[in-house]
Parts: structure tokens; sequence; C-alpha cells
């Protein structure tokens, strides 16, 4: 098993240096000078010049990119073009926004999801699943903003029954916060639900279709029995590491989410680093994301090693 | 013959009348027709036919597993005297759980990846409810009785961690352990190595005499179902066609299926210079296609206007159950293909077309080094066909690709084509070379591009390889697509809309577009049903004869390589453990591997020997043994010298080699006194063991 | 039942397309694609009001006999903007599409084939990528290289390719093994022969599955860069453009000049996935 996390770990890291390398070099895509993109067109070359040298960004690129690696590992994420403060003071406490609400979200659509698939499957080609899986299928292609709208329409402005800002009153207590973000969560739930659903679903029917379970029935096990021991278990294992995949949609996901309801995360701040040009704040945010998404996916792998055991026992073979 | 009314003993298992049917494309199509017969208890009945008879399907209605899109359009199903179709749900899983166990192919997938052994085979102990406690105790007794050496280590072990053979007797062990009154085996040794398969056999054989269980067996291979069963039914396009003892069914057919499915097989030492094999022309009805009259009507001889109009009853025919209109005449079926065969050209003094020399390959997995072809020297004659017979990991086919340029060798070992030495890797030989040595694959699915049509498939090949164009092209194409017995009008289609013989006859045609030397037959019709087996093996046989080419002929059916070999190559763990003329081989002295892997094959001659049984399970090639591969399993172990010493090929007669310590004088005198003992005692391999014990 | 025979020599191809007319997802979804495809093409005509004209006075006017959809905040007729608003998402998330299809094909049937560094190279490249959602991809490149049409079918394409390109390449990867390839380098084809004529044709089906999904996804991402701003830009009357300057006056109860926009995204992307789901569902028969 370790030999296999190990393997993982190593394959997480190495992605990680490829995105870093692929967010550096598109920062440096960016047209023109720097400086002169900060300071705008009128500002006296010499003041370009020094803000440039200031950033660094006339240094030989592997220099610029070593340097930007070893400060971000040691928790030092530069300076913002435009605040001129420290990255990292915004980035930690938008982190802290953006997991609260990512959380509300994956502890409601991963129950939720895996239910949907796995009674789909059990009632597969009857009415009750194609209404899942269809419902699943429509509610995963709708853009955040789409469902986003219309759960403001309906749920915060005809009925009123929730706020439709996420952003709760100062010194709120856990309870408010919960009550303000059920309503932005309400469209990741609904992208993640569906992709959640099939997979559980399609796991479902071959492992209710596999020999072992076969064997398990004729065993004389009761229904329950076969369903808790031999489907369930096996059934969902793909299905964890799909869910740590779509941390990535997630995020995508809270960009548009944050800026529909005025939240801030980390979405939104990418989102305004964006509007601003302020590309070492896009570059370090979008660091962190890859980060949580490696660190989701290795998550996923404890995970799956520990339930499946042909891999729990690599290492006595 | 109905399964209801009073009488003394309930059969085990009773089927009146049964049909079922499975709804595809939005259509019932009828699988079963009116299947009825009895198994009384104790009884071993085998069910056999081709694939697509409906073999598993009579098994899945038994414990009503069907799937999903089956259904019983009529009849019934009695099973120790309850009606398994009318049972609630408890009922059922009470039946299951008491009174029917069933074990299927590939026992690797029936078993829980997830879940221990040990956890599994308690479950069996937990449906009867014995107390928790228990159920250990319990399992472990059961693992014993399927003769697992170490109980207590494989109760913790996860089915992936155990050999198919392994496998296999943990599933008998889950079947058997409430001791159920019938259990049902579906083609349980099916996929399982020789030697493999004859242990699993015989443990099913003691268990059964243990216990009293009745069986239903149901099989492809006749000669299986006859070793292991009282009576059989042949099972044709969803009908059971004939019923019967087995001696006497198998050994005096009376429908003309059985007739003709019994001469595809080649039998008592037939070989290709001998006769062409019979075989049965046309093809099975497709599941619910419409049946006027009798089922074979279509492909049989014999039958006459009233065949295909009126369906025959499974009338009594002297003591046998026979569904034919005509069953006194069956014994004469006029053969469907001729017998005659060209005079056997003289063996050939030519030079060797192919000459391997120390040909090894090592493989690494996870930086170990696995030896799956070790020093293998062979040479091919012109026109000559070489058997390679081993079980799995004996580096066969691996062997094979490296002929082909397909698996780079290690440095070393040298392959010669017609006394040039052959490049190792594909790309650096020459066309020539390259369309001098040809394959035939196992599987036609995979070897054949499903969006291609017949004739890309078979033109592109001529074009590359035999260079023609045009016109010239078309000519050849037509030559050849005659040559394999395929019609103009199968060039338009493409291999899914092809049954398995023509997919087959398309790759041959392939494999001889360039006029090759060599052919390389992988396993070539251990994917076909037998009647379709024979036509494949008769075209192998009526090419070779006319283009003189030579055969490397990969199969571990050992009627089929004794068909077509003139020649045989032992394998064991990737080294030739024994290599001579095929009917040397066949005959002995052998080496004790070739010995044992001889006598585990059951077959349909009356005369079987005694079996030698050979200890544990095929080593890995990552950790073969020390000194001679063999000797963990060989029951003729010599002693310190077999474990510390590889024994070098030696020649024990002209043209005739093997690998052992034992002088060749010694064994031939050890295996003529086992065969006089076997028929001394006659054919119970029970009794001879215990006679050679007892000497 | 395994093959019985040349019983029924219907092709593969008459057998999916019989299937698709009788899968009702794909029918369902099909009509509501084509719909917008027919409003694309030929909504210039249907319009009651031009789409792009304003008249201040008639601002945001509720939804009435003749604003059937109402009026947005410079008075235009909402109905004639939700009309024609599927044009300029329906030409570039299908050009992203195929862009993504052919690069994604080509990249996995090369790594697929061939293996070895490359393919570990490749595949950390794209697992790199799929670390990120691609709409925030798209907005890096977009940031750096500037907002055009152009820009988003390119950004788009390429950031789906490598998704695609991971599909292409298991499914070569099963093919590979499989013995008409060996059957072709036994009559010396070379690489790209057996690449493009022996494995492509067989895996055109997953790519036909997996590049229909996607189109799904292209719309969701070229909408969600048009709403934030980044996609499509003024005055196209484009949806997600539409919702984006529209929605901050939902909770003043103009909520018609988002709804209408926001009900026509919804039926384009259930459309195309409903498409997606039969298509899938008769390839894997």
């Amino acid at each position: 098993m370790n030999r296999f996390l190990a393997r993982r770990l190593a394959y997480s890291f190495v992605t990680l240096f490829v995105l870093s390398l692929l967010v550096f070099f598109l920062g440096q895509i960016l047209p023109g000078n720097v400086a002169r993109a900060i300071l705008g067109p009128f500002a006296d070359q010499q003041a370009v010049d020094a803000l440039n040298h200031q950033l660094g960004v006339d240094r030989p690129l592997f220099v610029q990119y070593g340097t930007w690696i070893w400060h971000f590992v040691q928790g030092d994420m530069g300076q913002s073009y435009i605040y001129r403060t420290p990255i990292a003071d915004f980035v930690v406490p938008a982190l802290s926004h953006s997991l609260k609400l990512a959380a509300v979200a994956f502890l409601v659509v991963v129950p939720l999801g895996i239910f949907g698939g796995v009674v789909a499957a059990l009632n597969v080609n009857r009415p009750t699943d194609r209404i899942i899986s269809l419902a699943g299928l429509s509610a995963a292609a709708m853009p955040e903003f789409v469902t986003g709208i219309l759960g403001i329409l309906v749920l915060g402005v005809w009925l009123g029954w929730l706020p439709i800002s996420a952003a709760w009153p100062d010194g709120a207590g856990a309870l408010t916060q919960l009550y303000h973000l059920i309503l932005p969560a309400i469209p990741l739930v609904l992208v993640l639900f569906g992709y959640i659903a099939r997979m559980a679903r399609a796991g479902m029917i071959e492992a209710l279709d596999s020999d072992y379970t076969r064997t398990a029935v004729l065993k004389g096990l009761r229904w329950r029995q076969v369903i808790w021991r031999h489907v369930l278990r096996n059934a969902l294992l793909p299905t964890i590491t799909v869910v740590a995949t779509q941390t990535g949609y997630l995020i995508g996901g809270l960009l548009v989410v944050e800026t529909l309801f005025r939240y801030q995360g980390i979405g939104s701040l990418i989102f305004n680093a964006a509007r601003a040009k302020d590309f070492p704040m896009l570059q370090a945010c979008v660091l962190i994301i890859g980060i949580a998404y490696a660190v989701a996916t290795l998550l996923a792998d404890v995970f799956y090693s520990l339930l499946n055991p042909r891999i729990r026992m690599e290492e006595s073979q | 013959m109905a399964c209801t009314g009073p009488s003394m003993t309930e059969p085990a298992l009773c089927l009146d009348r049964l049909s079922v049917a499975y709804r595809t494309g939005g259509r019932d199509r009828a699988v079963l027709r009116e299947v009825s017969f009895t198994i009384a208890r104790g009884e071993a009945y085998g069910l056999v036919g081709e694939s697509g008879c409906g073999k598993s399907t009579v098994a899945l209605t038994a414990v009503r597993y069907l799937p999903r899109n089956g259904s019983i359009t009529g009849g019934s199903v009695m099973l120790d005297g309850t009606d398994v179709m009318r049972l609630g749900p408890e009922a059922l899983r009470q039946l299951r759980a008491n009174r029917v166990s069933m074990v299927y192919q590939d026992p690797g997938k029936a078993l829980n990846p997830s879940l221990t052994v040990g956890r599994q085979l308690a479950e069996v102990f937990e449906v009867v409810g014995v107390r928790p406690a228990e159920r250990e105790v319990r399992a472990l007794e059961m693992l014993k009785k399927v003769r697992i050496a170490d109980p207590g280590s494989v109760m913790r072990r996860y089915p992936h961690q155990l050999s198919g053979g392994m496998q296999q007797r943990v599933a008998i062990a889950m079947a058997l352990a409430n001791e159920p009154t019938m259990l049902i085996l579906d083609e349980p040794t099916t996929g399982l190595d020789a030697t493999v398969e004859a242990e699993v056999l015989d443990l099913i054989t003691d268990l059964r005499r243990e216990l009293g269980t009745s069986i239903l067996f149901i099989s492809h291979n006749l000669a299986v179902v006859a070793k292991m069963c009282d009576r059989v039914g042949v099972l044709y396009a969803g009908m059971l066609v004939e019923e019967g003892l087995t001696r006497e069914t198998l050994g005096s057919p009376r429908h003309p299926y059985t007739v003709a499915l019994l001469r595809c097989l080649p039998q008592g030492g037939q070989r290709k210079d001998h006769a062409r094999l019979d075989t049965i022309p046309g093809f099975l009805p497709s599941p619910g296609a419409p049946m006027p009259g009798c089922p074979f009507a279509e492909r049989c001889a014999l039958a006459d206007g009233r065949c295909r109009t009126e369906i025959p009853e499974l009338g009594d025919a002297h003591g046998r159950l026979v569904r034919c209109h005509y069953p006194d005449r069956a014994a004469d079926l006029p053969r469907s293909s001729p017998a005659d065969v060209a005079p056997a050209r003289p063996a050939s003094e030519a030079a060797p077309v192919l000459r391997v020399s120390n040909l090894s390959k090592t493989y690494s997995q996870g930086g170990h080094p696995i030896r799956a072809v070790a020093d293998v020297s062979l040479s091919l004659l012109p026109g000559e066909t070489l058997g390679l017979v081993g079980e799995s990991g004996s580096g066969k086919t691996t062997l094979a690709r490296m002929l082909l340029g397909l698996v780079q060798p290690d440095p070393g070992g040298t392959i010669e084509l017609d006394g040039k030495p052959l490049a190792a890797g594909l790309g650096q030989r020459c066309d020539e070379e390259v369309k001098a040595v040809q394959i035939v694959f196992q599987n036609p699915d995979s070897a054949l591009n499903r969006s291609h049509a017949v004739a890309r498939i078979i033109g592109r090949a001529l074009r590359r390889l035999g260079g023609f164009r045009g016109a010239d092209l078309s000519r050849r194409l037509d030559a050849l697509v005659e040559a394999v017995r395929l019609t103009p009008q199968h060039l338009a289609l493409r291999p899914s809309q092809l049954s398995g013989g023509l997919k087959q006859r398309v790759a041959i045609a392939r494999s001889f577009a360039g006029d090759p030397r060599v052919v390389v037959c992988d396993e070539p019709t251990s994917a076909l049903d037998v009647s379709v087996q024979a036509a494949i093996l008769n075209l192998l046989a009526e090419l070779q004869a006319k283009r003189d080419v030579s055969y490397v002929f990969i199969s571990h059916d050992l009627g089929v390589v004794r068909y077509l070999s003139d020649r045989i190559a032992v394998l064991y763990l990737g080294r030739i453990m024994e290599m001579g003329p095929s009917e040397r081989v066949f005959e002995g002295p052998n080496h004790p591997y070739t010995e044992a892997l001889l006598s585990a094959v059951p077959n349909l001659d009356e005369s079987q020997d005694s079996r030698i049984r050979l200890s544990g399970e095929i080593p890995s090639a990552a950790n073969p043994p020390s000194g001679c591969v063999f000797q963990n399993r060989c029951p003729r172990k010599l002693g310190a010298i077999c474990e510390t010493l590889e024994p070098p090929l030696t020649e024990m007669e002209p043209g005739h080699i093997f690998r052992c310590h034992i002088p060749a004088e010694d064994l031939e005198r050890l295996q003529r006194r086992r065969k006089a003992c076997a028929q001394i005692v006659g054919s119970s391999p029970e009794k001879a063991r215990r006679y050679e014990l007892a000497r | 039942m395994t093959n019985v025979a040349n019983a029924e020599p219907s092709s593969r191809r008459q057998d999916v397309v019989a299937a698709l007319f009788q899968s009702g997802s794909f029918l369902t979804g099909m009509t509501l694609v084509l719909f917008w495809v027919v409003c694309a093409l030929f909504g210039g005509h249907l319009v009651p009001y031009d789409p792009l004209t304003e008249d201040i006075l008639n601002a945001l006017g509720p939804p009435s006999a003749r604003h059937w959809f109402g009026t947005d905040q410079l008075g235009r007729d909402i109905l004639s903007r939700v009309i024609v608003g599927s044009r300029d998402l329906l030409i570039v998330a299908p050009l992203a599409t195929i862009l993504a299809t052919a690069v994604g094909t080509v990249l996995g049937l090369f790594i697929g084939y061939f293996r070895g560094v490359i393919d570990d190279v490749v595949s950390r490249l794209i697992e790199a990528k799929m670390a990120l959602p691609s709409v925030i991809v798209a907005l890096l490149a977009i940031v750096a290289l500037g907002t055009s049409e152009t820009t988003v079918i390119i950004v788009i394409g390429l950031s789906f390719g490598p998704v695609i390109a991971r599909t292409v390449r298991s499914a070569v990867l099963s093919e590979r093994e499989l013995d008409y390839v060996a059957a072709a380098k036994l009559r010396r084809e070379n690489a790209i022969h057996i690449m493009f004529v022996e494995i492509l044709p067989n895996i055109l089906p997953p790519i036909l599955v997996e590049s229909s999904v996607r189109l799904g996804y292209a719309i969701f991402a070229v909408a969600t860069l048009s709403f934030i701003g980044f996609g499509l830009q003024p005055p196209s009357p484009d949806w997600g453009l539409s919702i984006a300057t529209n929605y901050s006056m939902i909770s003043g109860g103009y909520w018609w000049t988002v709804l209408f926009d926001a009900l026509a995204i919804a039926s384009l992307v259930v459309g195309v996935n409903l498409t997606a789901d039969g298509l899938h569902g008769a390839l894997n028969d």
C-alpha cells in the first residue's frame, strides 16, 4: 500500500510542478511590459524601468520562476500588482471562505449523489432510474450562473425563503453562516450531483451484474446483506476517485457562484484579479487551486487503497 | 413426464416442458423449448451442447436467476419436490441456502474481490443459522475437505491471491458446505489448465461419493462429461435432442446431431494423413428463429420433407430418448465432408526451413526478472507441423511471438530462416522474411479489424505481402477466398456479420496472402465450437498439403495437436521438457511431465489410463524451483539431484529428446508397469491408485 | 447468447441509427438543439423587433402583448434578443469542440500508440491541466491573450483537447493490444497507417460520445465566460452576456430581464446533453 501511495504522492508533486510551470509561463505571454501595463501609457519610462526592476521581471525567466516557487513554498506568494500588498493576506481568508462553501456543497452532494445513483441502479431502466438519470444529466449540464439566477429568482425573490447574498453579517454564528450558504451551494450541488450519481449508478450496475453478486445471492443471503456486504463496497470504489477529481470543477463553479452571490472567496479573488490583470495574484490563486486538487486526489487515493485489498496487499506480494 | 404426483422418492431436479425466452431488440426469443429431464437423487447428469444451445440458461432457471431480460414462457422446475417458480422470496432464499448450489466458470470472478476467503465461506454457515463462533471452525473444515493444503492461511487471504485452481476449490467448498441435495456445475473447469482441471474433477468425484449430492454437470467438453456423469442429455438450439446413459449415448449415439458432433472430434489417435475430420455443414439456428420442423433438419444429411415440417417428439428408442423421426438411421449418417486425403508425402529430407537456437526471453516485472522462455532450440522442416504443448506460463505464446519478430528475444539466441540468420525485430527483417513467417491468432474477434470489410482485410494483405495490384489483385483475392472455402458474398461483410468459423477462415486467408513458409497457429480453434473446429483443422491440413507450408501449432487440446502435428514439443515454465515425433510422444516413454499431462486429459476412448496426480500448482516463472523446474511436482522425482541440477536435454531415441535425470530405460520400465496395472484394475482411477500404492 | 452465424447481416451502422430513433433522450435532445440551430440561422427573419434597437422610453417593460418577454434596460425586445441570442454561442462552442476533438484525437493516438517517455510527459501535462477547471484555464489564457471570439475558440479548444486526448488514449491502449494491430505490423504497415487507418475507425464511437459531451461543456464554458465578461462581448445578444448585464436588477423585481435567457441556456445545454446521452446509449448497445 505504501508503495502505491508513494507513487501517487510522487505523481502529485510532478503534477504540481508541471502546473506551476504552466501557470508561470502563461504569465509570460502577457503582452507588453508589466510595469507599463500597471502604470499606464503616460507613465515616465524611468518609473516603468524601476518598477520592472522592483518586480524582478527584468531578470532571466528561470531565475524568476525559481524565486517565485521558492518564495511560494515559504508562504510568500509575492505582491499584488494592484494593491501592492502581500498576496497571502488576501488568499488566506478567501481560501477559508471558499472552503466553507465547498464543504457545504460537498457534504450535501456526495451522499445525495451516491444515494441517487444507488437507487437508480436498483431500479435500472424503470421510471425511477430514468427520472434520476435524466434529472442528473440535465442538472450537470447547467452553468452555475443559470441555476444560481433561477435559485435567486425563485427561492430568494419570489418565495423569500433564503438570503440572496452569501455575505453574512459580521460575527454571525455557524447556523447563520450556513443559512447564507444554502442558496450559493445549490448550483454547485446540481452540477456535481449528476456526475456522482452517474458514476455510482454505473458502478452499482456492474457490481449487480457480476458473478460474485450471483454467488452471494445463490448462497441464500438476504437481499439487504447482498447489497451491503457484496455490492456497495465494490460498486463505490471507482466513485471515490471521481468525487476527488470533481474538486476541480467545484472550484471552477466557485468562480461564478462567488461572483453571483458577492462572496469573498478564492473564486471572486480570481475574478477580480483577472479583471485587473493582476497576474501575480492570479498565478498564486491558480496554484493554490492546484494544490487543493492534489490534496483531494491524494486523500481519495488513501481512502481507495484502504478499501481495496488488491492495493492494500501489494506489499506482501 | 410430469414432475408432480405421488412417488416414493422425489427426484433431485425435474424440468417439465421448460421454455425460456430472452427479450432482445423488442422481441422475445426462445432459448429453451420444452426441455424436460429428471435427475435422480445421487445421480450425476451431464448436459452437453455447443455455445448458444441454452445450457447455461437451464442452470440459471433451476436456481431462478435469469438475467433481467429472461422470462419463463412455459413449463416448470421442481427442485427436491419444490416448485421453484412458485416460491416466495423467503422460501426461495431458504432453498438456495440449504438445497441447491451452483459453481460456474471463471472462479476469479465468482468470489468477491474485497472480502477474505474465510469471511465469504463463513457466510454460507451464517445463512443457515450457525453460531458465529462455530462458523470459522466449519469453514476451516470445509477448506480441508476440498484438499487445500494450508487452510488457516487461505482463510485470511483475498481471492486474487489464490491461483485459479485454488479459487475453484474455494467456490466448491462454498457450494457444498451446507450439503445441498443438488449441485449445479456450469463449465466448472473450462479455462483451467489440464493438470489443474484433472484435480478439480477428481475432487468433485470424491466429494460427490462422500456426500451423495446430485449433480447437473454442464459442459461443452464431451470427454469431461463422459468421465463425470451417469447420464447425459444433448441440447441443440434449446431443445433436448438425445438423452441416455453416458457410455451408451456417447458410444453409439442415435440422434444425427450427436453422431455428427462426435465425428468432429479427432479421436483414437486419428491423424491428418489418415483422414479428414467430418464436419457439420451450416449454422446453428439463431435464438428465436421460427422452427417449423426438427431444429437440426437444415444441417442433417438424413433430413426429408417430414423433418422440415414436423417437430419430432422426444421418443424412446431402445432405452434412449431421441428427438428424431428416424432414430435407427442415425448411425448411417453420411459424411458431410469427404474423408480422403492426398497420400502423405515421404518425410522430407530437406534442410529445415526454420531453425531456432538457444532462444530466451526475460521480462522484468516490478524489478524481478521473469524468464518466460529459457534456452529453447528447435527446427522445423518444410511442410512439417510442430505442435507446441504446454499449460499456462509455459511460454508457448512468447516463443511464437519471438519467431514472428513481435517480441524481442534476449541477446544470444538465433533464429534462422532457410539457413540465413533472421533479425530478431520485425523492423529489421526484409519484406521477404516478414511475409515468410505469418500467424493465425487464437481469437478472430481480436485479430480482424472490426471496421474493415473482408475484402479489405484480405486485399490489403495481398497488396502488402504479395505485392499484387489491380486486376491481378482481384484475381488472387478470389482464388484465396475460394481456397479457404469462403464465397464472394462474404467479401463485402464485416467481421461482426460472420460466425466464429468464418472469421477464422478470413484470418487464415490473410496469413496465406504472401505465400508464407511458416505459419504460426496460436490456439486457432480454442475459441470455436467442436463442429467448427473440425472444419478449420481440415482446412489447415488441406492448405498444408497443397502449399507445403510448415506450421508451428500451439494448443492445449492434445487431441487436436495429435491430429495435426508431425512432431511435438512439450513446454513447461519456458523450457522444452520433451520433443519428438508425435506418435512417440503420445505413446511414450515420456518425460514425467508429459506423462502426467497425457493422463490428466479426459478422453472419450474407453481405455483410460490410471490418473497421475500432480501435487501443487504450476510455479510462477518469476520464481521457478531450483534444479529441474518440474521437481516440486514430479511424481517420479529421484532425489537431491533433481533439486540441485537442471537436467540437460538428452536424446533417448533418434529424434526424441527430453530433459530428465531418470535414465530412459528406467522411465520406460516404470511407465510400462503403470499402464499394465491400469489394465489389470480396469478403468477406475481410484482402484488403480490403490493398487499402485499397495504394490 | 453469442454470435450465431450470419443469420442477420444488418450492418452496425443501421443498428445504431435504428437505436437512435428509438431513443427518447436522443429525439428530445435533438429537437431542442435543432430548434436553437434554426433560431440561430433564421432568427433574424423571425423576430418581431430588431434585437439591437434601443427604445429608452419603453425600457424595463414587463411582459405584455406587444413585448411578450418584456424589454431590457435599454428598451430592447427580450423575445427578439433571446431568439437570436444563440447565434454566437452556436458558432463559438462547436468550433471549439471541433478543435478540441482534432487536437485530442491526434494527441491521444500518438501517446497511446507509442507509449514511452512522450506518453509519460504528456500524460503528466494532461493531469496537471485536469487539476484546473477549464473556465479558470481559459480565464488565465484570455487575460494573457486578450478577449476575442477567436481567442475563446482556441482557448476552449486547447483546454478541452487534453480531456479528449485522455479518452482517446485509453481507447487506444486497449486497441493496440488487439491482434489486428500485430497483424498489421506483420505486413509492415507504418505507424501512421496503423494509427489512422486501423485503430482510428474502431475508436470513433467513444470519440463521438466524448466530443458530444464536450460540446455541452463548451457551451457551459462559453456561456460562463460571457457571464463573467471574458467571453462574447457587447452588443452581442448572447444569453450569458444579457444575464450578466441584468442580474443585478433581479432584487428590484425585473425578473424578466434574466429569466428567459436563463431558460434558453438551460434548454440548449439540456438538449445537447440528452443528445449525447442518446448517442452513448446507441453506440454502447
